[in-house]
């Protein structure tokens, strides 16, 4: 028999607050959570907004042994998950601790971490040789990332497949994609799932600054992401960190659980063409959206809602814009598109996570979020963004996409488990 | 679904070895690659050994404009898809137009390049920050350079789980052949041999402090205390079956199993997870333990993880009841690389009949219970082999090879 993924447990921490209904507060009225970068100083940098958290990991219920092991993207994560567990109504004890696994998406690891660590060493970036003697035990769990899988894992007692799925800003989808795969072929009943990232640090605005893909408008933080807008002019750094219990729909239903939505379709596709580039007929967007329509035995018009990756760069919106057209038919010039992000930046590994949470809630709520700071629409991007406010709407099914350096263009559909034809 | 894919294409850059007959007769011979650092001065550190892949000339094998794009260990990434591809013979142009797609393991992502551009920022500033660092040391930077040069828009991935990295990213290849991807290139190649990556290296607090080459990596051995860290890995080309056939393609043999599991506890894992892997891998293969001829170990080198991995496999196959052996003690260990190499050594001792030793290592620590094949190679026919891998953590993996009929 098919098995089926529905998502049971839902935890978010966004900018604008800790757990999901503050992160529903905020994008439900349109609020935006970007600021003047209060981590460091950022005056050196050109762009220097960015939509922080303000995360306190004592308040959060983090130990101080977790706070002093834990880089700040592995706080959002545990965070996310332990919100998202109590959610699920799972009791982890009686489960077959086998069966269930994690697939956490995330691009740049503990890059905070590192970068701090680094600058101790290297005596303030003065040496290329490092001083060894002055290394933190946990520098190795820095380095690579799956120690952030590692700490999911130990806190659910997964004794089935775990793994960190970093592929660049569509990590966060991909994981859900991945968790998918692992259910439905029989590997796992439950799959903790979602993404992190906490990249607002110096090398982070640095390189981003390199290639000007991060915006400048300093003077106007809280205005500074505009998707779709003909004066976008970069994208905005955020963080955070989302996780969703993904679970084997017998499962789900055999416990009585709460069941959100299924995760109908996913499809990802490498576009071959450029690191950070992209081609502005959003030919493989379009093929991974068609992929994941066809797996989830859903018609272009069935969709409801499109959340967009709406990152506010020129290229972006446009690669996208057209993506939709191809695959959408029609029905792209219907149905109401909107990016979050233009409330609570751009988290590269999470925020596909993030955005998977904000289509449960849209579907739950029967809201759709707008986008924020939209005035003067792109001519080249003529749909129906949703501007400011945001929109009452019946909402059954979505479509969730993504896209990111190293060509990858995911797409994940939602859709209700008692639909017809499944 | 249909059946376990096959393996057409072996690309390797080793330590003891760049290209796939190089380190194959090398690992044979029992040549090492391990050797003193040459990328840096490591006269600082406690470990100053490393395996680095010799003779690597990345202007010969890298189109020029991807150098000042690239950390190290993507131009041998690069090499290693590259031959990968050549070995196979496939055209791409040839198969549905998503029809082939990218899974890569990443640990530590290009980080040679990055400790360069930190330098840049922290001692110069800001705008001396190369433009490629968004994505120069990134764990997806293999994944994205190859689908790049090699035109491959099917599915494309890198999984991080530490130096399980390899079996997970060839795994997950698998799956997306069974799902209908035609051809998936895929595997590790890995390595962080700057000062800074061996700094984080070293906190894992499992490298050797031994000096002399052939006696810092001794898995298995009464004498073990640690690993050597090294840099390099494998892609190999795995196909569907059919896809494969059609095109008359050479196979070296096919993934028939694959699973991982995790261990949750804080200390050492045990034995149990690692047997549940092994198991579940030879439940998918369809096989019984008798019919397996070969153990390629993870090989840890710590004696407390070496015990459990012995543990494991003799949990699963009985005391001594089939050769197990570690190539890698030629090479160090080559993080998310390691298994990828690995699995490309078993699919060469199919090919050759012939099982390559645990050089440098005399015998295993008594009460192993394990057959660790020592001294020479071992003439012996194999048709199916296991391959194992563990990462920091509690990560586990085991990947059936075998014989394609």
């Amino acid at each position: 028999m098919e098995r089926r993924v529905v998502i049971t447990g839902i935890g978010a921490v966004a900018p604008g607050g800790t757990g999901v209904k503050k992160y529903w507060d905020l994008i439900s009225t349109g609020r935006t959570a970007t600021r003047t970068i209060s981590l460091f100083d950022p005056s050196p940098y050109r762009s220097q907004v960015a939509a922080e958290c303000d995360f306190d990991p004592v308040e959060a219920g983090l130990s101080p042994q977790e706070i002093r092991r834990m880089d700040r993207a592995t706080r959002f994560a545990v965070t996310a998950a332990r919100e998202a567990l109590a959610d699920s109504g799972l009791d982890l004890a009686a489960e077959d601790a086998r069966e269930i696994g994690v697939a956490l998406g995330c691009a740049v690891g503990c890059t905070t971490s590192m970068e701090a660590e680094y600058t101790v060493l290297s005596d303030g970036g003065r040496h290329w040789l490092v001083d060894p003697g002055y290394v933190v035990p946990h520098l190795y769990d820095q380095f690579v990332p799956s120690s952030i899988a590692v700490e999911l894992a130990r806190l659910v007692g997964a004794q089935g497949p775990v793994a960190l799925v970093s592929d660049g800003c569509t990590s966060g989808l991909d994981a859900v994609g991945h968790a998918c795969d692992l259910i439905r072929e029989g590997s796992a009943d439950i799959v903790v799932s979602g993404g992190t990232d906490a990249p607002i640090s110096p090398i982070t605005l640095a390189c981003f600054d390199a290639i000007k893909a991060t915006t400048p408008r300093n003077d106007d933080p809280a205005r500074a992401s505009r998707p779709f807008d003909a004066t976008r002019n970069g994208l905005v750094l955020g963080e955070g960190a989302a996780v969703l219990v993904l679970e084997e729909l017998e499962h789900a239903r055999r416990r009585g659980a709460q069941i959100y939505a299924e995760v109908a379709g996913f499809g990802t596709r490498c576009n071959a063409y450029h690191m950070t580039g992209l081609r502005s007929d959003g030919t493989e967007m379009a093929e991974a959206v068609r992929l994941a329509l066809t797996e989830a035995r859903l018609d272009p018009a069935a969709i409801d809602y499109v959340n967009a990756h709406g990152s506010s760069t020129k290229q972006n919106d446009r690669h996208e814009t057209a993506a939709f057209k191809t695959a959408l038919g029609d029905h792209a010039y219907r149905v109401p598109v909107s990016s979050v992000k233009s409330m609570i930046g751009h988290s590269l590994g999470a925020i596909g996570a993030l955005e998977l949470v904000a289509c449960v809630l849209a579907m739950r709520y029967s809201l759709i979020p707008p986008t924020a700071n939209l005035h003067e629409p792109d001519p080249l991007c003529d749909l129906d963004y949703v501007p400011i406010t945001a929109r009452e709407a019946r909402v059954d099914s979505v479509l969730s996409v993504g896209s990111g350096f190293g060509g990858f263009q995911s797409a994940v559909v939602l859709a209700r488990p008692e639909r017809s034809g499944v | 679904m249909s059946a376990a894919p096959v393996v057409t294409g072996i690309g390797v850059a080793a330590p003891n070895g760049l290209g796939t007959e190089e380190y194959w007769q090398a690992t044979l011979e029992g040549r090492g690659g391990i050797a003193p650092i040459s990328r840096f001065d490591p006269s600082g550190y406690p470990v100053r050994l490393a395996g680095e892949v010799p003779g690597f000339d990345a202007a010969a094998y890298i189109p020029s404009r991807l150098l000042p794009q690239t950390d190290h260990m993507t131009r041998l990434a690069l090499y290693a898809a590259d031959a990968a591809m050549r070995d196979s013979g496939a055209d791409t142009a040839q198969l549905p137009e998503y029809g082939a797609g990218v899974s890569s393991a990443s640990s530590m992502g290009g980080f040679e390049f990055g400790q360069r551009e930190l330098q840049n920022l922290w001692s110069k500033g800001g705008r001396f920050v190369s433009a490629y660092q968004s994505f120069a040391w990134f764990y997806a930077v293999n994944t994205g350079q190859i689908s790049i040069r090699h035109g491959l828009r099917g599915p494309g991935s890198a999984l991080v789980t530490d130096q399980a990295g390899g079996l997970d990213a060839v795994g997950n290849a698998r799956r997306q052949i069974r799902k209908g991807t035609a051809l998936m290139l895929a595997g590790g190649v890995d390595g962080a041999l700057c000062p800074l990556g061996l700094a984080g290296q070293l906190s894992s607090g499992r490298l050797s402090t031994e000096e002399r080459p052939d006696h810092a990596y001794l898995p298995f051995a009464t004498e073990a205390r640690g690993h050597v860290p090294g840099e390099g890995g494998a892609y190999l080309v795995l196909e569907d079956r059919d896809s494969a056939r059609r095109r008359g393609a050479r196979v070296y043999g096919e993934i028939a199993g694959y699973a991982a599991t995790f261990d949750p506890a804080q200390e050492t894992p045990g034995a149990d997870g690692l047997a549940h892997a092994i198991r579940r891998a030879l439940r998918e293969a369809g096989t019984d333990p008798q019919q397996v001829d070969a153990v390629f170990a993870d090989a840890a080198g710590v004696p407390e993880l070496d015990r459990t991995e012995a543990q494991a496999v003799t949990a699963v196959f009985g005391a001594r009841a089939v050769p197990v052996t570690a190539p890698k003690s030629l090479t160090g260990r080559l993080y998310a690389g390691g298994a990828a190499l690995d699995l490309a050594a078993a699919l060469l001792s199919i090919r050759d009949g012939v099982l390559p030793h645990t050089a440098n290592v005399a015998a295993p620590a008594p009460g192993l219970g394990i057959d660790l094949v020592v001294g020479s190679p071992r003439t012996v026919t194999v048709d199916c082999a296991l391959v194992l891998a563990r990462g920091h953590g509690g990560f586990n993996a085991a990947a059936v090879v075998r014989r394609a009929h």
